[in-house]
């Protein structure tokens, strides 16, 4: 009989702790099979954030480090130096990302190191209860902004992508969405090309992925996946910001 | 048949450095110690390394813990404020228990400080810095040839143990020139790195390097395994130097470059008549207090001479534990503790102690 679907040998056979509805779980997924397509996880180094990703260096049958909040970049920038044969990645959230490690990410781009970004968009701080993030779209509801985010008191949300497009760096930055079935085949792709653009040495590549966080949003599962397509794709629009034409 | 040439202190760390096998160096620049980063920028490329600049002190000490993760021999560089900046690095690579070595070359503090040297991180290198119960290895060079050999000699013990080193110098150290002696070769040591995360390529199990374990039984057991080793450092690694201690009145505790100062001292006060001693702590962590059991009955009193508010002096109180007086007395903010400083210490003691 032959096999037509199984978890990726990039993946470890252990539970994760992610919540019910969460679409970590899907992008872990994605980031797994990319490797196993293009066998790479002998090679693979992979960096882990501080916050709900924090143990996916249990998950990742690669080589992983546990980064400190935010400089998973120059982490990986440290291993990439050391060993630029091999394939690194970060795996970060967008209170890592796009808060205490703008820096970091910012550098990393500039100097568009060959690594490969998977950033999670889901406009909140999921580990620690739901606070405000840099990401967080105005009015929305967290539990240091209980009365909505309001833009003359707390700024405005942050387009990570867009903003990381304006530099000279990177060569690939893609913005997908795990909202269905179809953008998640996109999302794949992405990642896929993401690691391809690295293979190829073309310098530094990011996805960000916009994700759900249905425990700290107050949704269920199926309304989390709609708030994506309802609210969050109208601020953050999906497509390919730098890298369009760019063939690995 | 060796080399001997007249390099300034920063230069011969960098140099030592790439002798001891080390090709990935990541700095930010900070007065007194940005000569180090000058050297690496040049000669980094012509030996197959990496000199990366980075954007900031916090990035550095990241970049260093991803090297140090990959099992390359690697090393940071900073002054006091640029240092505080590197401590949540710091803490990281001790609690993943990562080889690599960091200079600080002092200024005086606290805040932005100035530029003139110090011995104002004392505490900070000794004793933590960052979070939680982690020690490194804090060596304490006094000259130019020191800084070669105690470069070349933290690259070993971080491999050893699989713990940082620290070299702490002051401004005087960095900047100075001396005569050094440069062997032909170095001794490398080969260390195991297993445990390295460099690509498993199929042919074992994923490596992990983490320092967060969320069962409170796990990381207390982590933290045993920590103790036990800075244990053992302690056991094996305390260096001191042993100077005119045999008939010394008093004995003066001095590390770096305020021990040279005091060897001109006990010379000065040998001319009075006075017989003074040198212990000079090499390892400030471990504390040598292997010496002060050595030389505990002969003085009347200890002298710790410091450019601090007396920092390292705390050490020696807990070391000679009461057994004969402790005396400070040092100089802040960048001023150098003078002979005569230090002579109107001595005679106020010696007055104490008829």
């Amino acid at each position: 009989m032959a096999i037509v679907y199984k978890a990726p040998d990039a993946l470890c056979d252990v539970p994760m702790h992610y919540c019910p509805g969460c679409t970590h779980g899907i992008a872990h997924r994605l980031v797994a099979e990319a490797i196993d397509e293009l066998e790479i996880e002998g090679k693979t180094i992979g960096v882990s954030p501080v916050g709900c990703a924090y143990n996916n260096y249990l998950y990742f049958n690669c080589d992983m480090i546990q980064a400190a909040h935010g400089r998973a970049p120059a982490v990986a920038t440290g291993v990439k130096r050391s060993l630029p044969e091999n394939i690194v990645f970060t795996y970060q959230g967008d209170g890592d990302l796009a808060a205490i490690g703008t820096a970091e990410i910012v550098h990393a781009a500039a100097r568009s190191e060959n690594i490969t970004v998977i950033f999670i968009n889901n406009t909140i701080y999921g580990m620690t209860s739901g606070q405000m993030a840099p990401t967080t779209l105005l009015g929305q509801v967290t539990t240091t902004t209980p009365y909505g985010r309001d833009a003359s008191y707390s700024g405005f949300p942050i387009r990570v992508s867009e903003m990381l497009a304006t530099l000279e760096g990177p060569a690939y930055i893609e913005r997908v969405s795990l909202h269905d079935i179809k953008n998640i085949k996109k999302a794949k792709a992405a990642v896929k090309k993401a690691f391809k653009v690295q293979i190829a040495g073309k310098g530094f590549s990011l996805v960000e992925i916009l994700s759900t966080c249905p425990t700290n949003w107050g949704l269920n599962p199926v309304e989390s996946l709609k708030r994506i397509e309802k609210e969050m794709i109208p601020h953050y629009p999906l497509g390919v910001f730098v890298g369009a034409d760019l063939e690995v | 048949m060796g080399q001997k040439l007249l390099m300034k202190g920063n230069e011969v760390i960098a140099e030592a450095a790439i002798r001891a096998g080390c090709r990935h160096y990541f700095g930010y620049p900070i007065t007194p110690q940005t000569e180090i980063m000058h050297y690496m920028a040049k000669k980094m490329p012509l030996v197959g390394g990496v000199f990366l600049q980075a954007e900031s002190e916090v990035a550095a000490i990241n970049m260093v813990y991803g090297a140090a993760s990959t099992g390359k021999r690697v090393m940071t560089s900073s002054s006091s404020p640029g240092i505080s900046l590197k401590q949540e690095g710091i803490s990281y690579i001790a609690g993943a228990q990562l080889p690599a070595v960091i200079v600080n070359i002092m200024r005086g503090g606290p805040g932005l400080g100035g530029i003139q040297p110090s011995q104002s991180d004392y505490f900070q290198a000794t004793k933590g810095g960052g979070h939680g119960d982690y020690r490194m290895v804090v060596l304490a060079p006094a000259g130019v040839q020191e800084l070669y050999e105690m470069t070349v000699e933290a690259f070993n013990i971080s491999d050893r143990y699989r713990i940082m080193t620290m070299i702490l110098g002051d401004g005087v150290l960095g900047q100075m020139m001396e005569v050094v002696n440069f062997r032909d070769e170095e001794k490398i040591e080969k260390f195991d790195k297993s445990w390295a995360a460099n690509g498993h390529e199929n042919a074992r199990e994923h490596n992990m390097i983490t320092s967060i374990h969320l069962d409170p039984a796990v990381l207390e057991q982590w933290n045993v395994g920590f103790q036990n080793k800075y244990k053992l450092i302690s056991q094996n690694e305390q260096r001191y130097e042993l100077y005119n201690c045999e008939d010394a009145e008093i004995i003066l505790v001095a590390y770096g470059s305020v021990s040279r100062i005091c060897k001109g001292v006990i010379k000065e006060a040998a001319e009075q008549g006075i017989t003074l001693g040198l212990v000079r702590p090499v390892t400030l962590f471990p504390f040598p207090v292997d010496a002060f059991e050595k030389v505990i009955n002969t003085p009347k009193a200890f002298l710790t001479v410091e450019m601090s508010a007396g920092q390292m002096v705390e050490d020696v109180k807990l070391t000679v534990n009461g057994r004969k007086p402790v005396y400070f007395t040092g100089r802040m903010g960048g001023m150098i503790p003078t002979v005569n400083n230090i002579m109107t210490k001595v005679l106020e003691i010696k007055d104490n102690h008829r």
